[in-house]
């Protein structure tokens, strides 16, 4: 699956309890502050790694989420905004994660930015039904996706650095 | 000079008129061609003259083949992705003369979808179930149309989705006869297995492999036989090297063949089944490399983690037992789940503690067909789990913005 160094980081991210998806009224509200205490826990973990790499947010039902990511190359960093859904088949599958801006850019994605996961990610996720949550799928598919492909990305002269005075 | 985000703007805002554009000359284009275009047909006949589009559907009929084609008139089908398959299983159903089609689909018409059938260059841009209705309409006026342009995985979709399936059938508040699953990921396979479960909807799978060189239809009918949860997914073994396959620099491949012989083999078992000829199948998959098609039944899994899924094995087995037994041939392999120690699925770059995690059980197959992963029973993955907290869901999120 993963190399060593992802390995640790998720075995270090709190593992969730609840079986719940959004259609469960009952337990979706205590399957989501369980999401919020593995992320909270894993943002804190990195930047105490110095390596604080993204935020995210949802709605109020927790349905929809939304952040940013970013990507340190060559000392320069470079954002991206994330955005996914929570399907309804909730936690029983994992949602699809959109990088919008980069879509069209790169093949490693499907139409609408959602990027494609590597073959190890399904297996991984499924076997951990109901344990893993949304800050394992920042861990295992993001994190390993951008890795790979903004370096690739900047290469080819795809992704370019924002200047500081542009906006 | 203008800035990044205002010439954003105003790409949209261009990319919006013309969308605009294109649907008012399609609505001229229908206008025109609802000036060519045949009248509706009251009643299908089997006369033989070159005015008539059933004459040769309806020969089906006087050679016995099938015994009432014109019931194909009083069904209706859901589709559920107007993609590669999905485009083409519509068009099959509208040619056949289906009573109503129900499409659903979130995605729009793009040209990187044009080594696929069906949709043409100048429908870049619709959105694919707009653009299919159009074509179809076209093609056969007899057929009544519903389009849903969302994607149904999301929470509110999908209670409209269900709605839908469950009460949209040519007579108004009846289920459809059948939903057609055409969808290409996970999930919304998943979100259709959930609603069929809840509703005991029968409905059929259908798939194409990402390296577009296999593929599978599966006839699904809750409670009784294997539904998309019962086990890990299914894969038809291209008899590909794992090591030699590249992966890198793209996610999936397609072919606009193996999509038409997927599609086919759909609609095949749709006919058979909606009117009753011939064998339908359960399982048949398409392995392109080898033209090799393996078959199969698979029963529902009493452990099945969908809930739904075992309430309706319980209703199945009632029934079962009021009914007087019939003997029937089973012609094919059929599939039980048990604990099943098959060894270990190599995959390249693994671990040992990760071979051993990929052992699980798994059903027993018939040759050329695999399942794409096993589920250990013991837990994969140790580690501390979320204590108990005091706070709220509110502080929670509150906390997580201060980050
Ligand atoms: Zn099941």
């Amino acid at each position: 699956m993963a190399d060593d160094a992802t390995r640790r980081t998720v075995s270090n991210i709190p593992l969730l309890k609840t079986h719940a998806g959004p259609r469960d009224r009952a337990l979706w509200p205590q399957r989501l502050k369980e999401e919020y205490q593995a992320l909270i826990r894993f943002v804190e973990q990195n930047k105490a790694a110095d390596n604080d790499w993204f935020r995210l947010e949802s709605n109020a039902d927790g349905t929809r989420w939304s952040g940013t990511c970013w990507f340190v190359h060559e000392l320069l960093r470079y954002e991206f905004r994330v955005e996914f859904d929570i399907p309804v088949t909730y936690p029983d599958t994992a949602p699809e994660v959109a990088v919008p801006e980069l879509d069209g850019k790169t093949a490693k994605m499907f139409r609408g930015g959602k990027i494609c996961l590597t073959e190890h990610f399904a297996p991984l996720w499924a076997r951990n039904v109901p344990r893993f949550g949304l800050a394992h799928l920042m861990a295992l598919g993001l994190a390993p996706w951008l890795a790979v492909e903004i370096p690739d990305l900047i290469s080819k002269g795809l992704v370019i650095h924002k200047e500081r005075n542009s906006g | 000079m203008a800035t990044v985000e205002e010439l954003k703007l105003r790409v949209r805002e261009l990319e919006n008129e013309l969308i605009k554009c294109k649907q008012k000359q399609n609505a001229m284009e229908d206008a025109h061609n609802q000036a060519l275009n045949r009248p509706k047909i009251d009643k299908m006949s089997a006369e033989v003259v070159d005015s008539n589009p059933y004459s040769r559907l309806m020969a089906l009929k006087r050679m016995g083949i099938v015994e009432d084609y014109e019931k194909i008139r009083t069904f209706s089908v859901a589709v559920v992705g107007v993609g590669g398959v999905g485009s083409v299983t519509a068009e099959m159903l509208t040619r056949c003369g289906i009573g109503k089609l129900m499409l659903f689909d979130y995605d729009k018409v793009e040209l990187a979808n044009m080594n696929r059938l069906f949709f043409q260059p100048h429908q870049a841009g619709l959105s694919k179930v707009e653009a299919a209705e159009h074509t179809l309409r076209n093609i056969n006026p007899d057929v009544a149309f519903e389009t849903h342009n969302y994607n149904i995985t999301t929470l509110e979709n999908f209670t409209h989705f269900m709605d839908r399936i469950s009460r949209g059938g040519l007579e108004d508040g009846m289920p459809v006869d059948l939903v057609l699953s055409c969808v290409d990921n996970f999930e919304a396979r998943m979100a259709i297995n959930t609603a069929c479960n809840e509703l005991g909807q029968i409905w059929m799978e259908s798939g194409v492999s990402e390296n577009a060189v296999s593929g599978h239809i599966q006839l699904i009918v809750p409670g009784e036989t294997a539904c998309f949860a019962c086990a890990p997914p299914l894969v038809v073994a291209a008899n590909i090297d794992e090591k030699t396959l590249k992966r890198e620099g793209v996610c999936a491949a397609s072919l606009p063949t193996t999509m038409g012989v997927v599609a086919g083999l759909l609609v095949q078992n749709v006919l058979k089944y909606l009117l009753r000829f011939g064998t339908v199948s359960y399982y048949l998959g398409y392995n392109a490399m080898q033209d090799f098609f393996p078959a199969m039944t698979m029963k529902a899994n009493p452990q099945c983690n969908d809930r739904h899924c075992r309430r309706q094995q319980e209703e199945y087995k009632k029934k079962e037992a009021t009914q007087p037994k019939v003997e029937v041939v089973q012609e094919e392999e059929e599939v039980v789940h048990e604990d099943n120690e098959w060894g270990i699925q190599l995959v390249s770059e693994v671990s040992d503690s990760e071979l051993q995690a990929a052992t699980g059980a798994r059903p027993d197959l018939p040759e050329g067909i695999t399942v794409a992963y096993t589920i250990p029973a013991q837990d994969a993955a140790a580690g501390d789990t979320v204590e108990e907290t005091e706070q709220s869901l509110e502080d929670l999120m509150a906390q997580m913005r201060k980050l």
